[in-house]
């Protein structure tokens, strides 16, 4: 009798921290693969797991992952920005341009003083943000293809911009920042950590952080519930496109150089870091904790993969397939949930 | 109980006989031993109240549900369908109210979709556009075979999926609420279009809430009330009156439903009118709408399914754009350009889905503050002061289990509408629109929000509740609106009202 109850009591143990694993899987998945990331490399390569290679991991995640707390925010919502690498690296050039640079570079640029300039790239990559921002709202474009074409015209200004040439030359103060250090802490690393920290206080503290998650949970129902939807997707978009202006402009400086296309790759690292975190793609679900989570797993792939002997072609395949999983976790755990749902559980 | 139409001059051989159908879904009869005979070249009427079982028969015959008790025959063959295929080879077509149509093609490739016409695996274009113009002629339909289906209005897009039923070989057409999205004009096209497909030899069964237009057409009538067959008699020799007896059933079956009886109408005419209405209407949906809100006072709108009060909710929350009218609350225009603007302005939604109100991932606390959030919060949020309101709610409207930290999808149904009303309750609203208010929900959860809702009017606020069951409108309203195809066609105020009246209305 007294053990029968036992058995019984231990079982309802075991299915509660079964459906508490279950609701958390997007949380733990992600950070099993960081920790499994970590043990493997620091077996595998005795120079991976020192303090130096940790600021390089944070460093090289630096700029994707400014980008990544305002797609943070996209996503939360529900919609995507696939401009927000080639507003970046428009940002970046339009600083560049207000700069005077050395007479070698031969661009027809305007030299500013250096606050005037990154005002002015503020503004510029603020407005790339509104015109997402207006396409989807009032127009009513999705937001997959409308920021598709602000991936274009992003390209497009910074090839008239700089017409195939590539300016150095950035305001002092965004160099520091870029480049410089302090402390012998990089000044970029402490610019993702503010970044990071602002993000996740505005999602968690604030009524606009509350309206992110309700109107990626369920839109209609926020709307029926009074939000101001379209306020609140347009708002997204334009935090979105000032992260990006920001990792633009400090990612001129870290790499010395402003050039077209210098940001191609950090769209996917950007939305990587994301999802591979555990945000969900359907909206509502996760937040900037999932996101560091994700640009570390991708930091230590990435600074990893370098210190073993790997062919550097086969990485390119090994960081697709583990996107391809995070993705599959990601929309596999989205399914449970609604079957659950359809379950009445 | 059940009489044959044995006084008709020739009784026309069967084309479909059920016999003893039963039907239960989950342990709840949703047909009990029903009878039911198709003749050829008869329009047979089927009437009854939602839930009364007929579109569950229809369904039956046209091979949606594969799994019940009884028998069918087909000319005189028994069959046994296992799909919606096996039906539409046995020759059975149906047209629901919402058309299956492709509005991008033209009105040919409608016609023969899925089958086009082909040379050498080419599309026989001339062919498919002859055949469809001599298809549709048949019928007595003038229109171009070539023009875009989409650009077509609602009565013409129906009339050319008939034909493409016809076409597919159908013999026994079942139509579903035909006319709620149809213009008179477009009704009596309709009714002579049916009328040649009868002399053709096909049977159709015509299923309405409209009983004009059910006896205007049909040959026989046939009456369901709580999943069993009522009554079929010729139409000749009844009226709507006696449909509405045999829906209804006063009296004996119907004891548990409260509200079958006579209901006096408290109105307050010297009420103050808090939302004037006037001249509104959308596209399709409404036209021409006015009516006032009053204060303390609870006014129903009701009307079959497609009659627009639905939309007409909606619009009144700013969800919605009206193409021409106005709102106005005391004497000022409003200008509703979204919900937030209808929020800030005192009005208040509940629309007729649950799902598209609430959060069902979100624990219960989240549900209730997200519509009063810009009041207790400027930017920082304040949990305290949410969960403090939820508990509140929780306990005035007894919503169980009692913790504001329960997701709200292990909540029951009717615990679910609760929070969707007490999102409103926190700074009582001056006008609150219910869509639906009780759908789907029990006698007890019902009796619970028709009480939350008299509560509500006791303290002022002026309340619309908009259904298509005459029983939601007639449990809570002190005044009620009929609408009928998008227009307001009767007002009962201050006098004793019962559900056949107001059927008769509608």
């Amino acid at each position: 009798m007294a053990m029968s109850s036992g058995v019984r009591a231990g079982a309802q143990t075991g299915s509660r921290l079964g459906s508490f694993v279950r609701s958390q899987m997007r949380n733990i998945a992600p950070f099993v693969t960081l920790i499994v990331l970590l043990v493997f490399f620091g077996i595998a390569s005795p120079s991976f797991a020192t303090m130096d290679n940790a600021a390089n991991i944070l460093t090289q995640v630096s700029v994707a992952g400014i980008i990544a707390v305002g797609l943070t925010f996209v996503i939360l919502c529900a919609e995507i920005d696939l401009s927000v690498a080639s507003v970046a690296n428009a940002t970046g050039i339009v600083v560049a341009y207000f700069t005077l640079q050395e007479s070698y570079v031969n661009i027809a640029n305007v030299p500013l003083p250096g606050i005037v300039a990154i005002a002015l790239a503020l503004v510029a990559c603020i407005f790339l943000g509104l015109v997402n921002a207006v396409g989807m709202t009032v127009v009513g474009i999705p937001s997959f293809i409308m920021t598709l074409a602000m991936m274009q015209i992003g390209a497009g200004i910074c090839a008239l911009l700089v017409r195939g040439q590539i300016a150095y030359a950035v305001p002092p103060f965004i160099a520091t920042l870029g480049a410089g250090s302090i402390e012998g802490i990089p000044w970029i690393i402490i610019v993702l950590v503010v970044f990071l920290a602002l993000g996740h206080v505005v999602l968690t503290y604030t009524r606009f952080g509350r309206y992110v998650y309700m109107v990626g949970g369920n839109r209609e129902a926020a709307e029926y519930s009074g939000v101001n939807v379209k306020l609140v997707l347009s708002a997204v978009m334009v935090i979105s496109a000032l992260c990006s202006g920001v990792a633009g402009m400090l990612g001129v400086a870290h790499f010395g150089s402003a050039q077209q296309n210098e940001f191609d790759g950090y769209l996917l690292d950007a939305i990587a870091a994301v999802v591979v975190g555990g945000t969900s793609l359907f909206g509502g679900r996760g937040g900037i904790g999932n996101t560091i989570i994700g640009l570390l797993i991708l930091g230590v792939l990435n600074n990893g993969l370098d210190h073993v002997e790997i062919d550097s072609f086969l990485k390119i395949l090994i960081r697709g397939l583990i996107l391809l999983g995070a993705l599959i976790i990601n929309v596999y755990v989205q399914a449970v949930r609604e079957n659950e749902r359809a379950a009445g559980g | 109980m059940s009489t044959e139409p044995a006084s008709a001059p020739e009784v026309r051989p069967a084309r479909l006989t059920m016999q003893g159908i039963s039907k239960s879904f989950g342990g709840v009869a949703a047909l009990r031993e029903v009878d039911f005979v198709l003749r050829e070249g008869e329009i047979h009427g089927l009437v009854g109240e939602n839930g009364a079982g007929k579109s569950t028969l229809m369904k039956i015959i046209a091979g949606v549900h594969p799994q019940y008790q009884g028998r069918m025959t087909i000319d005189g063959q028994e069959v046994q369908f296992r799909s919606a295929r096996d039906a539409l080879a046995a020759g059975i077509g149906m047209v629901h109210q919402e058309l299956s149509i492709v509005s991008d093609l033209s009105v040919a490739e409608n016609v023969y979709l899925g089958k086009q016409p082909t040379r050498r695996g080419i599309v026989d274009w001339r062919a498919m556009f002859e055949g469809a113009r001599e298809q549709l002629a048949s019928l007595g339909i003038d229109v171009d075979p070539r023009v875009r289906m989409g650009s077509l209005a609602i009565g013409l897009q129906q009339l050319i999926e008939l034909a493409r039923v016809l076409f597919s070989g159908a013999r026994i057409v079942i139509l579903d609420e035909p006319t709620s999205a149809l213009s008179p004009p477009e009704v009596h096209r309709l009714f002579e279009v049916l009328r040649a497909v009868r002399a053709a030899g096909c049977s159709i069964v015509f299923i309405s809430h409209f009983l004009d237009d059910v006896l205007a057409v049909s040959d026989t009538v046939t009456v369901f009330r709580n999943g069993q067959r009522v009554a079929t008699e010729p139409a000749t020799g009844i009226d709507k009156s006696w449909v509405i007896q045999r829906m209804i059933g006063r009296g004996h079956e119907d004891l548990e439903e409260s509200y079958t009886g006579d209901v006096t109408l408290d109105s307050k005419p010297e009420a103050p009118v808090v939302l004037a209405v006037r001249g509104l209407a959308a596209g399709r949906a409404f036209d021409d709408v006015s009516f006032d809100v009053r204060a303390g006072e609870v006014l129903g709108v009701y009307g079959f399914m497609g009659s627009g009060q639905i939309e007409l909710g909606r619009a009144m929350f700013g969800k919605l754009r009206p193409s021409a009218g106005t709102l106005s609350m005391a004497e000022k225009p409003l200008r509703l350009r979204n919900t937030a603007d209808a929020c800030r302005a005192g009005l208040a939604f509940v629309p007729e889905s649950r799902r598209s109100m609430l959060f069902y991932r979100e624990p219960v606390y989240k549900n209730e503050s997200i519509s009063v959030l810009g009041r207790i919060a400027r930017l920082w949020l304040k949990p305290a002061v949410e969960r403090d309101i939820a508990r509140r709610h929780a306990e005035a409207l007894s919503i169980r289990p009692a913790s504001v930290e329960t997701l709200l999808q292990s909540l029951s149904g009717g615990n679910q509408q609760k929070v969707a009303l007490a999102k409103w309750l926190t700074w009582p609203p001056k006008v609150l629109v219910l869509n639906e208010p009780t759908r789907g929900m029990d006698v007890g959860a019902k009796e619970d929000v028709v009480r939350i809702v008299r509560g509500l009017r006791d303290k002022g606020i002026g309340i619309v509740v908009v259904s298509t069951e005459p029983e939601t409108v007639l449990s809570m309203a002190d005044r009620i609106v009929v609408m009928k195809k998008g227009r307001i066609v009767r007002e009962f105020a201050g006098e004793t009202v019962s559900k056949d009246r107001l059927l008769e209305a509608a």
